[in-house]
């Protein structure tokens, strides 16, 4: 039967194209932790980068990405659920929600070099902040509150209707449903979620080569004050993060042993990234077990 | 219950939907004020330099820095244009195959190798940071290019074929979903008539889950177009017509990330420059337009 024997054959191809998307994702990690492999110890993770010279580490940028990620997240998360709530809980349909939909759909494609720029017009420039982690921080955020707004939605639209038609039988007002009932049954969507766009933050480096820049000062941590111009928390101090510093040394690194520094580099962030990876799946799935009590 | 508490519960009943209003319309203030302002900038070009629209759409000489005494700045960008274009649909044109094979063997074939295997795969590859991408076809694609296909490597080909990896998860899982949100009844109709599974799924699963994979198509499109860092690294970043696949070129993006940072704000080079970014601005919007198009056309929904 000739159409038996077409079905055969399709079968054999898309088990084929899986089985190669899958070998060739491990080739990838399997070859940029083999290349960074001689570059993956303490001494690199924990020393400043060298100028014209070898033997220079990430430390500082290693810093600036996860200080930048938490300014980011500070800012973007409250905002983010905030939004999610409001489309999810209070829209009607209409003509604003017809407009947030759209500005949040088109947010969430628009170009982070884009972003970017517009991040050096209004931060950098207009604001005079110049090369900063705010301009940095604020820059993501753009980048983030439509993802976050998203998430939060969806995590707070899967909450089962009964719990809450229970809690406004009780006498609960709206906004006390909210946060006692709608968030916390939420919270495993939304730390999932968090955790995904920390990691998809901590790669990025087209939105922060205009605002957060491309050098870092000196950081001495004997100074906390953020307020402190020589503080490594001072909000006004360029930070080069671990993505930029990656383009930064392929495209012009000035070091002898730049081609190492980014294999390293490029390890060090793929690790990142992948813990925030296994962290979001790990989380979630406890999360959601203790939440619903069940296997 | 005191009355006072009752008092107190209304009112932050109202802050809380006031804030979550608040939250939600500074989504449309940044989109707009984005727009705003890089259309600003953007239209200076035309608006103060007085260049024409026609010259930066379809001139091919890009000369910012031009002295007057020479003929004054030329801001030809077709190439960059044409670039983008290019690198970003052969790319979905290798990728698309393979990510709509990808989304019917999760859906249709194998369940569960799909779930706990190609999905987290496809996850791991959206999350694989776009520098990283770059470096990669730096250390790997350039040199195998120019020792196997002759040239320097830094090639349109190279871009292709990063771009190719990067917008595959998306394809993939947005063509998943589509499919998955098809109705199960209509394979079984399918199966019932007697037709095997590579026909239903020829059939019936994918003219059905078409409008989805369109939107995913187009996503994808939009991903690609959009990408700067990963295609800059790799494609050699000259200014010419990207007519060979071996030969060094620019994009949009490319170029505005490797000359923002040389240029005075205010002058013609620079101006040009945002009007290059207005324009990917509007090509990025329009892809929305087209989603949005697209999907209201779904059979089922």
């Amino acid at each position: 039967m000739k159409s038996k024997f077409y079905d055969k054959l399709a079968t054999i191809y898309f088990y084929l194209v899986a089985v190669l998307i899958v070998l060739f994702l491990v080739a990838l990690i399997g070859y940029i932790l083999y290349q960074g492999r001689s570059e993956l110890n303490l001494h690199f993770i924990l020393t400043p980068p060298k100028f014209m010279e070898k033997g220079g580490g990430i430390a500082p940028q290693i810093f600036n990405s996860l200080l930048l990620l938490v300014i980011t997240l500070i800012i973007s998360v409250p905002i983010g659920i905030g939004a999610g709530l409001y489309m999810a809980e209070y829209a009607r349909p209409g003509k604003i929600t017809e407009l947030i939909r759209l500005s949040t759909e088109t947010l969430s494609s628009l170009p982070s070099i884009v972003v970017g720029l517009f991040g050096l017009l209004i931060f950098v420039n207009m604001l005079h902040w110049g090369y900063s982690l705010i301009s940095g921080a604020l820059a993501l955020t753009v980048l983030n509150l439509p993802v976050m707004a998203r998430v939060s939605e969806d995590s707070i639209r899967s909450v089962s209707a009964s719990l809450k038609e229970a809690s406004f039988a009780l006498g609960s007002t709206k906004w006390q449903t909210i946060v006692r009932v709608l968030i916390p049954s939420a919270l495993p969507g939304l730390i999932t979620g968090i955790i995904l766009t920390s990691g998809r933050i901590f790669g990025e480096a087209a939105a922060l080569l205009y605002t957060a820049g491309m050098s870092t000062p000196p950081l001495n941590f004997n100074v906390l004050n953020p307020a402190n111009p020589a503080s490594p928390f001072y909000p006004f101090r360029a930070a080069e993060t671990l993505a930029v510093y990656i383009w930064k040394v392929n495209s012009e690194g000035l070091a002898p042993d730049a081609r190492q520094i980014a294999d390293g580099s490029a390890a060090v962030l793929l690790i990142i990234v992948l813990l925030f990876n296994i962290l979001a799946r790990w989380l979630g799935n406890t999360l959601y077990k203790k939440m619903t009590g069940g296997k | 219950m005191s009355e006072n508490y009752d008092k107190r519960r209304k009112v932050f009943d109202m802050i809380g939907r006031t804030y979550a209003f608040i939250c939600a319309f500074l989504l449309i203030v940044i989109t707009v004020s984005i727009f705003y302002f890089v259309a600003t900038k953007g239209l200076s070009t035309f608006i103060i330099d007085k260049r024409s629209i026609k010259e930066f759409l379809f001139g091919t000489l890009w000369k910012p820095d031009r002295p007057n005494d020479q003929g004054g700045p030329a801001i030809g960008s077709l190439q960059f244009i044409l670039g983008s274009v290019f690198v970003s649909v052969f790319a979905i044109l290798i990728s698309t195959p393979l990510s709509i094979s990808a989304a019917i063997f999760m859906v249709e074939i194998a369940k569960k190798f799909g779930r706990n295997l190609l999905q987290p795969a496809m996850e791991i590859f959206v999350g694989i940071p776009s520098v990283v991408y770059g470096w990669i076809g730096l250390t790997v694609l350039v040199p195998f290019i120019s020792k196997y296909f002759g040239g320097l490597g830094f090639s349109m080909l190279a871009g292709i074929l990063v771009l190719t990896i990067m917008v595959l998860p998306t394809i993939t899982s947005v063509s998943t979903d589509a499919i998955k949100s098809l109705p199960w009844e209509i394979r079984e109709a399918s199966y019932a008539l007697g037709a095997t599974r590579w026909q239903t799924i020829r059939k019936v699963v994918l003219p059905a889950a078409k409008p989805g994979i369109l939107t995913a198509v187009v996503l994808g499109l939009a991903r690609a177009f959009g990408e700067a860092l990963a295609v800059q690294m790799v494609i050699g970043n000259s200014p010419s017509l990207p007519f060979s696949f071996l030969q060094p070129m620019s994009t949009i993006t490319s170029i505005i990330t490797m000359d923002m940072a040389n240029t005075v704000t205010g002058s013609t080079w620079n101006n040009a420059l945002w009007s290059l970014a207005l324009l990917l601005l509007l090509i990025s919007f329009g892809f929305i337009l087209i989603i949005r198009l697209v999907g209201r056309r779904s059979m089922y929904k």
